[in-house]
């Protein structure tokens, strides 16, 4: 009996020391963490959407959207967050639009997990720089070998999985995102 | 004394020659950065939780050490976690689910139970300093050879010209077992053991 409740308050103690400690450094950790988060959201505004000097968070219909301001304060596009499965998990991809939702003005990915040397090149300036300007009156098309005509993306050699990913997520959140500005109008 | 810190790092090595903590050594090694942070993250874990066992050893029932050990680990896994996130968020995202991943690593819990659960504290310290400090220059070495072969830097600096072509290999699965594999021979070649 009396082994058992030594290895009781062993236990218990130790737990409660945890339990205090860890607390104590979340409670310091916590506010540095989301303030990291809002920076990196920060950072892809201003880089999809360009040239951003401010911008606006709204909700509109359940989904986030950035409204993009310019020195002059002119509305210059909307930037927001799109995801869904990419070869290996799920890829978090920030995308901005033109006011009149007729062009993408950039990309940026926020979280993935493709291959290094592979699909990980999704990453890269050279892919997500063939975003920039694209016309999207129709879906965005992928093409593999053939030069891209207007509204493609030509895909990563040995990466069109993640390629036709990054693409679906986009065409995929744009419908979204173009019915939310229909029924608001 | 000083042989309790030397072991680590030769002798006993952990990833060398104890081949133990593989998960983190294959997964995160693409780049010298990455093996470097997760080798030091490894350490503090190792080194705190080898003073804490150690100098709770006379009062832990030895019925639940293993329990004992695991608090102490996870929570100081859970600390290093936060303050990463906290203050390097890119290398925290580059090590993804590693970095917690550290309470399941085996040098850790290894250390506890061979030695801080029965040695003083100072040597307890020395001990964990030399396996943390072994563990990381192992990753760090991993890291740069498989960095090298695949872009041609080391620690993001340009070491071979551009005439390399990258090879992709080194930063898949595959090359880490390639290099891991080439390494360990290559230390039991020099240390005589072949």
């Amino acid at each position: 009996m009396k082994k058992i409740g030594r290895m009781v308050l062993t236990l218990t103690v130790l737990g409660l020391i945890s339990g205090l400690v860890l607390s104590m450094v979340s409670n310091y950790a916590d506010p540095l963490i989301k303030q990291n988060q809002q920076e990196a959201i920060r950072e892809a505004v201003y880089y999809v959407v360009q040239p951003t000097e401010s911008y606006e968070k709204k909700t509109m219909d359940g989904k986030v959207i950035y409204e993009s301001y310019d020195s002059s304060n002119e509305l210059i596009g909307y930037a927001f967050t799109a995801s869904g499965s990419g070869y290996q998990g799920t890829i978090r991809v920030m995308a901005g639009v033109g006011p009149d939702l007729k062009e993408i003005k950039g990309i940026q990915i926020l979280e993935s997990n493709e291959t290094p040397g592979l699909g990980g090149k999704i990453r890269g300036e050279d892919f997500k720089n063939q975003f920039r300007g694209l016309n999207i009156s129709q879906e965005v098309g992928l093409v593999k070998t053939e030069e891209p005509e207007t509204g493609e993306i030509q895909a990563i050699t040995g990466a069109t999985i993640s390629s036709r990913a990054i693409v679906n997520i986009i065409n995929k959140e744009l419908t979204r995102v173009r019915s939310i500005f229909d029924e608001g109008e | 004394m000083v042989k309790d810190f030397i072991k680590g790092l030769w002798k006993e090595n952990p990833v060398f020659v104890q081949v133990l903590g593989m998960c983190p050594t294959l997964a995160v090694t693409t780049s010298l950065i990455n093996g470097l942070s997760m080798g030091l993250a490894t350490t503090f874990v190792l080194v705190a939780s080898g003073l804490a066992i150690s100098s709770l050893r006379k009062l832990i029932p030895d019925q639940v050490r293993i329990a004992t050990f695991m608090i102490v680990i996870s929570s100081f896994v859970t600390v290093v976690k936060l303050l990463f996130e906290a203050h390097i968020p890119a290398i925290s995202s580059q090590l993804g689910p590693y970095l917690p991943l550290i309470v399941t690593n085996c040098i850790i819990l290894g250390r506890q139970e061979a030695f801080a659960s029965k040695e003083p504290v100072s040597r307890s310290l020395l001990d964990a300093l030399g396996m943390g400090i072994g563990f990381a220059l192992a990753l760090v070495i991993l890291g740069s050879v498989r960095e090298l072969f695949y872009q041609g830097t080391i620690g993001g600096v340009q070491v071979l010209g551009s005439w390399y072509k990258s090879m992709i290999i080194m930063v898949q699965p595959a090359g880490a077992f390639i290099s891991l594999s080439l390494l360990v021979g290559l230390f039991q070649r020099i240390s005589g053991r072949k």
